[in-house]
């Protein structure tokens, strides 16, 4: 495949990723990081390909108002803000806090949902029950939250920050911290299921939660607004939020409505039934076999990537390598910088640069597209050292024949050194893939769905670290096996061939022409 | 300087063919070709023999700019090149001009550097598809026809590792004719051949020249320079010493070096 056709390819799928929905309504892009976060905007645990959550119900229910289709936009929790003012998405709506510092960068609309940072303590601990209690002690928070900013004002308390909720009730459980304070919704969905951890005391803080714009979008905002106002009066909002177990006191107060309330938490059910921790082997084994269709997908993923990255890779490289020994000095020198600086600087830099840097240049990549395109960079430069060896270990009476046949210096390498350098190199180079194949784990990164993200996504849901480890590792051997018997293949071959001389120029020893194995 | 008083064979009816002038050489500062002329008429079949590093392999791959001069001049079936000095840069024109040049030059190898990812027929077709651009048909057919000749008509999808090297090297001078060449080059071709079976490559050459082929040898096998070739000439230290009809050199060696030279080859040890 010639490298013009591989970028034609990659540009095929990032083409193809970005025109998926085409229909009649006007659409609402909004943005949220769908990972894992129940129950916000998260992947159905049952079914994979659905998205579910109160907010995606909320934003659902608004674009209808408005005549328009909700659409969502994946985007890092942390890069929310930025990838608003870049219109990668028209709104924000995922637990974003109205607050001062918020109100500078972006415009909210009135809020969806009102709520408290909630305690949680270990059961059969009964120290603690509010913050004051809990001087001296470690307590656990989510990085940026109004729970971190309320414990630091407390003063005299050991905060510690946590990334990801489950880690931190985790701790909780096995006695790392005494107490846990985070949102109320999160400590409903994530604290009171695990079954060392209890909720207590009172609402602590009030936080709001509205639908970010960018700031000046005043037409949309009267909009949406309108909009919310019309399924707050509905009930509608109400109905939602009752499905999801999150209608509160506070609630109640802020929305003045306080007939009693009869729904049954529907969404909240399903979700704990299905996460619920499970007894026996039977039930478990069936979970494991609900994984597979999700697993087989990120499987799919990890070898679309990989295989796309090798192919860009083998070209890359072998252009690398031509150019580093036949190409004119400059060119010479700079395929040795490029190759260096890539063998010498991590592989995540590499991706987080690529996906996250980048942009800062103008250059924005669909994850997909950035994950080809890291992995394939970085595995050039291995694979440029190694077509070295081989086209070194190609006999100089080659390129001599072939020059005296009246070839160019491309014609010959073309036709005679190369297709014999990549026999050569052919076992390192499928050991690459392999190599690169485990690699690919690190693309996870940037929201790319595939084997390792998958990995992470199950074992949070279900608190389960163990069982998912082991399932996904097997599946990593299980798609790397038929490379590793092709490996097995060609050294097997190569070594037949360098005893007989078979297929190597006769009258030149082989034995000590084999490749240096550069890696 | 001395090799302009070199004796030059005694002018046949036939035109030069190919000229070298004054050919000089350096690696490193050793002089290897220390300013070699040479006249060879169309279809004369000559045989360069001399001591080892005596310089003439490096001469012949000077003559298709395998090795570049540092200077002197080649001039092959009109086409001209000349250099004036190792600082003499090479340009793409002067590579135009060799490639012009080698399009009339075959040239054969010790190692006979068949390529061996390919089948003999593949070898033959290669040159002729990637440089000249012929159809395949055509290429095909005349491949066929090459190889029938120098008698390897059967084994046209056998690779080269699966021959010897004496059907190897006559594959070599099969792809080597591929290309048309006015003129063939042979670089030591029996050198790397076990004795049985040098006689058969050997056979080809005599062949090519009943068909007119203008052909210089750098060889070790004085048998068949004394027998096949129209003249002799004797290398050693970078200059031409003599140059001679075969059986004049081998009975009546004019000069005192090719005397001492052959005396030692007679004797049985190769050189």
């Amino acid at each position: 495949m010639t490298r013009r056709a591989l970028i034609g390819l990659i540009l095929a799928v990032a083409v193809m990723a970005g025109t998926a929905a085409a229909q009649d309504k006007p659409v609402l892009l909004w943005g949220a990081d769908a990972k894992a976060d129940a129950p916000y905007a998260f992947i159905d645990p049952r079914d994979q390909r659905t998205l579910v959550g109160f907010e995606k119900e909320i934003i659902d229910a608004v674009a209808q108002r408005m005549g328009r289709r909700a659409q969502l936009v994946q985007n890092d929790w942390a890069t929310l803000v930025p990838g608003l003012n870049r219109h990668l998405y028209d709104v924000i709506i995922n637990g974003l806090e109205i607050t001062p510092n918020h109100e500078e960068a972006v415009d909210f609309s009135i809020p969806y949902y009102y709520t408290y940072e909630q305690l949680a303590v270990r059961i059969g601990d009964d120290r603690f029950s509010n913050l004051a209690e809990l001087a001296g002690q470690k307590v656990g928070t989510l990085k940026a939250s109004l729970g971190e900013r309320i414990l630091e004002k407390t003063g005299n308390i050991v905060v510690k920050v946590y990334d990801d909720e489950v880690n931190a009730y985790g701790d909780l459980a096995n006695g790392r911290l005494e107490a846990v304070l985070m949102d109320y919704p999160i400590a409903l969905y994530y604290g009171a299921p695990n079954p060392a951890v209890r909720l207590v005391g009172d609402p602590v803080g009030r936080i709001r939660y509205g639908i970010a714009m960018r700031k000046g979008d005043v037409e949309l905002q009267k909009q949406i607004n309108q909009a919310l106002r019309e399924i707050i009066n509905s009930g509608q909002l109400r109905a939602i939020l009752e499905r999801w177990k999150l209608w509160t006191p506070m609630m109640a107060d802020e929305l003045n409505d306080f007939s009693p309330s009869n729904a049954v938490p529907v969404d909240y059910d399903k979700f704990m039934a299905e996460t619920a921790p499970l007894t026996g082997w039977r039930k478990i084994l069936m979970r494991y076999i609900g994984f597979l269709p999700l697993l087989a997908k990120g499987a799919v993923v990890t070898l679309e990537v990989s295989i796309l990255g090798m192919m860009l890779a083998v070209a890359a490289g072998l252009f690398l390598a031509v150019v580093r020994q036949y190409g004119p000095r400059l060119a010479s020198i700079a395929a040795v910088g490029y190759i260096e600086a890539v063998r010498g600087t991590p592989l995540l830099i590499q991706v987080l640069f690529i996906f996250y840097g980048l942009p800062n240049i103008g250059i924005k990549l669909q994850p997909f597209v950035a994950g080809v395109l890291a992995l394939g960079l970085n595995y050039a430069a291995y694979e440029a050292e190694n077509y070295r060896a081989g086209l070194n270990a190609i006999p100089s009476g080659q390129m001599e024949a072939a020059v005296a046949l009246n070839m160019t210096q491309m014609q010959a390498l073309r036709h005679v050194i190369v297709p014999q350098a990549f026999r050569l190199v052919m076992p390192v180079m499928t050991n690459d893939f392999i190599s690169l194949l485990k690699d690919s784990s690190l693309i996870s990164v940037i929201t790319m769905s595939e084997l390792t993200r998958t990995y992470e996504q199950l074992s949070t849901t279900y608190y389960d670290y163990f069982g998912t480890g082991l399932l996904v590792g097997a599946v990593y051997l299980l798609i790397g096996l038929p490379f590793v018997r092709l490996a097995r293949w060609t050294e097997e071959r190569l070594k037949v061939d360098s005893h007989t001389g078979h297929r190597r120029t006769a009258g030149t020893p082989s034995a000590s022409r084999t490749p240096a194995m550069v890696k | 300087m001395e090799n302009l008083e070199t004796p030059q064979p005694a002018a046949t009816d036939a035109k030069p063919i190919l000229t070298a002038q004054d050919i000089v050489k350096c690696f490193d500062e050793t002089a290897v070709l220390k300013g070699i002329s040479l006249n060879i008429a169309e279809g004369d079949l000559v045989s360069i023999i001399g001591p080892s590093g005596c310089g003439k392999s490096t001469f012949l791959r000077c003559l298709n700019f395998l090795e570049i001069p540092d200077s002197g001049s080649v001039t092959i079936d009109g086409i001209t090149i000349s250099r004036t000095g190792a600082d003499q840069q090479w340009d793409s024109a002067t590579a135009v001009q060799a490639r012009a040049l080698r399009a009339r030059v075959g040239m054969v190898f010790q190692s006979f550097n068949l390529f061996p990812h390919k089948t003999l027929l593949e070898n033959v077709m290669l040159a002729p598809m990637v440089v000249k651009r012929q159809e395949r048909i055509s290429v095909e057919d005349r491949a066929l026809e090459l190889l029938k000749k120098v008698r390897l008509g059967d084994f046209a999808r056998r690779y080269p590792s699966q021959l010897s090297g004496g059907q190897q090297q006559r594959a070599a001078i099969a792809r080597a004719l591929a290309m048309a060449p006015k003129v063939m080059l042979y670089d030591e071709p029996t050198s790397a051949l076990d004795p049985e079976l040098v006689d058969e490559v050997l056979q080809v050459m005599r062949d090519l020249d009943k068909d007119g082929m203008t052909q210089i040898v750098v060889t070790h096998e004085m048998r068949f320079a004394r027998e096949a070739s129209d003249y002799i000439v004797f290398m050693q230290d970078g200059e031409i010493v003599e140059i001679a009809d075969d059986d004049e050199i081998f009975q009546n060696p004019k000069d005192p070096r090719t005397r001492q030279f052959l005396r030692r080859f007679m004797e049985g040890a190769k050189p």
